[in-house]
């Protein structure tokens, strides 16, 4: 059963005079449970890949299919729903709120749907926050994290409206080697649980921790293969101990 | 999205930047509170006004010479004899809505006991003139209508007069000053009536018979003016037609233009110095409500620069299912919060300025329930229309470019 499915894709802009065409037809399908990676050097469009993925942006033509219903012709607040409930995303630069407690930063989604009550909505993001090992700083304010402990908020707050795909834009590119194995670790357990995510990356070393490569070249797909998945944990207990201290 | 959610992320938003709120809010609250305390405090003074025009008789008309040409000379109106002792008689036997009615001259000089003087004015008028001018006797009695035909050398004084002229604890009662070279024996004492509006001294008088201060003293056969009192407030309409009436067959005038009097009321002087301090009233709000816009600029300002300073945060709230109307309804509300919670501190601050003002000033302390509306209504719309734009804004920034702001 596939979450995700695009129909030969096209996406283009209008530069001045210019089109420039960032999509060139791209198709592919992601099945549920699937931990996928988009590889692509700066230009492939994975970026534009990522926002049409995300509902934030609509492709010029082409179908694109989420959880089995077709998106592409849905008008802006259809599509903030569709965000709100099927989408969870993880941000480069973890995107938190400033001045706000990692609970109530969980439970921003939530405030965007009417259906779930306060209580269960702080039920919810407690319950993420535990997913993510962080219950226990449910009370700090992003100052008072680490850059990994901000990701992992940010990961409880993607996980936290039960999204049916989770998308990872560089998630680690902000972090050092060690903390960003640990994000990997994460979300390597999140999708051992289930979960089907999708991270886009252009560090071949982290593409290595998924379980299936998307290759963009000049909006193309150049190569889409099942990648030797490395075990994150493993790779964490294989750096040599930090060298800042001892 | 519904109210309460809204209501939580707006208050969140506000509540992370404390010290920008509270100064962005100051703006409205010095606005709101000037407007207040403006026109409270014009409505006190107004009120104090109007106390104090009542406590002169609201009821009471005034009957002034006007101006008079004579062999092509204007007189102007001080100079001119038109009125007399007949006119008065006339006006209280034919006028059924005048219940009292006294002729007045008044005369200025010396009055003289002993080693003490003092300069003050003798009223000549009719027993009634107490009751119109609303004076109370003290001590001793009133002339009578006896001692007017017999020219009588009697008087009143007012407490100021009696404190200049006689000794602490001397009664004055039987006791003979003079005015001017004249003799006058005093056969009473007015109860103090303290200052009018005007801050005049209204117990540096003396009252005499009419006759006696038109004979003996000015040397007349005209009155100055003519004093009466309509039955009630609600006929002095039609008590001064009964006046101008009478005094045109009087004096034989049949077009009104040429009348040679000028009837008043102290209704007319009630409603022109309200008219006065309604005016300042006004324009004081007017002055104060420049700083309510002021202020709502201010909040537009903050607006404008939050949006800017929290594109990333619309960015997100956009990628995790926010609508456009519900990022503009959160900047709408936050602006509104900003500016009614300003509004309630201002209003409250302006009723204390104007409480401890008018108690200062000795003015009655009103509370203008108008001006605490508009000015709550006046702070809603405030936070909106400023706020509109800047939401309009957000609501508008384009996702994708929002998460990527830095």
């Amino acid at each position: 059963m596939s979450v995700i499915k695009i129909d030969n894709l096209k996406r283009e802009f209008v530069v001045g005079s210019e089109i420039v065409k960032a999509l060139k037809g791209v198709s592919f399908e992601i099945n549920k449970g699937e931990f996928v990676s988009i590889m692509g050097t700066s230009g492939s469009g994975k970026s534009t890949m990522l926002n049409i993925l995300g509902c934030l942006d609509k492709p010029t033509s082409g179908e694109y299919y989420i959880d089995d219903s077709p998106v592409s012709r849905l008008n802006k607040d259809e599509l903030a729903r569709v965000r709100n409930r099927k989408i969870g995303f993880v941000f480069q630069s973890y995107n938190l709120l400033p001045r706000t407690s990692s609970v109530e930063q969980v439970e921003l989604p939530l405030l965007y749907n009417n259906k779930i009550s306060a209580k269960e909505r702080r039920e919810r993001a407690i319950h993420a926050l535990e997913e993510v090992g962080l219950k226990e700083r449910m009370w700090h304010m992003p100052n008072q994290l680490s850059g990994g402990q901000q990701q992992r908020v940010a990961i409880a707050r993607a996980i936290v409206n039960d999204p049916v795909i989770l998308l990872a834009d560089e998630a680690t590119g902000n972090l050092d080697t060690r903390t960003s194995y640990e994000i990997m670790s994460l979300f390597q357990k999140l999708h051992a649980e289930g979960k089907s995510i999708v991270f886009v990356t252009h560090e071949p070393d982290i593409a290595c921790f998924t379980s299936r490569t998307i290759m963009l070249r000049d909006g193309r797909v150049t190569k889409d293969e099942a990648v030797n998945t490395q075990s994150a944990k493993a790779a964490l207990e294989a750096l040599p101990p930090s060298s800042d201290y001892n | 999205m519904n109210f309460s959610n809204l209501f939580k992320i707006a208050y969140q938003a506000i509540l992370r930047n404390k010290t920008r709120s509270l100064l962005t809010m100051l703006g409205v609250i010095i606005g709101i509170s000037s407007v207040i305390a403006m026109v409270s405090l014009g409505q006190s003074s107004t009120k104090s006004i109007n106390e104090q025009i009542s406590t002169m008789g609201t009821n009471l008309i005034m009957v002034m010479r006007a101006n008079q040409q004579r062999g092509g000379v204007n007189m102007g109106n001080t100079n001119s004899q038109t009125l007399t002792v007949k006119d008065c008689e006339s006006i209280k036997a034919q006028c059924k809505y005048i219940s009292y009615v006294s002729p007045m001259v008044s005369a200025s000089g010396q009055t003289v006991r002993g080693a003490n003087n003092w300069p003050s004015s003798m009223q000549g008028g009719s027993p009634d003139i107490l009751t119109i001018r609303k004076y109370q006797i003290s001590k001793g009695t009133m002339f009578t209508d006896d001692d007017i035909k017999e020219y009588k050398k009697v008087c009143l004084i007012g407490t100021t007069v009696a404190e200049n002229l006689f000794a602490e604890g001397e009664d004055p009662v039987g006791q003979e000053i003079r005015f001017g070279s004249i003799p006058f024996k005093v056969i009473g004492v007015l109860e103090s009536k303290g200052e009018n509006q005007m801050g005049q001294d209204q117990d540096d008088i003396i009252f005499a018979p009419y006759s006696t201060v038109m004979k003996r003293i000015l040397a007349t056969q005209y009155v100055h003016m003519i004093y009466a009192s309509a039955a009630s407030e609600n006929v002095a309409n039609q008590a001064v037609e009964e006046i101008e009436t009478v005094l045109r067959a009087n004096h034989k005038i049949t077009n009104p233009g040429n009348d040679d009097f000028q009837v008043r009321t102290q209704a007319e002087m009630l409603e022109m110095m309200s008219s006065v301090s309604g005016f300042l009233t006004i324009l004081l709000a007017a002055i104060a409500s420049i700083s309510l816009i002021v202020g709502g600029i201010g909040i537009m300002n903050i607006m404008y620069v939050t949006v800017t300073e929290r594109t990333k945060e619309i960015g997100l709230r956009t990628a995790i299912g926010a609508r456009g109307r519900d990022i503009m309804y959160q900047f709408l509300l936050e602006s509104a919060m900003l500016s009614l919670v300003g509004g309630i501190i201002g209003i409250i601050f302006g009723l204390v300025i104007s409480y401890v003002v008018s108690a200062a000033l000795n003015w009655p302390f009103v509370i203008s329930g108008t001006a605490v509306i508009a000015s709550f209504i006046v702070c809603a719309a405030t936070g909106i229309f400023f706020g509109w734009y800047p939401a309009k804004k957000a609501a508008n920034l384009d996702p994708i470019n929002a998460l990527r702001y830095e």
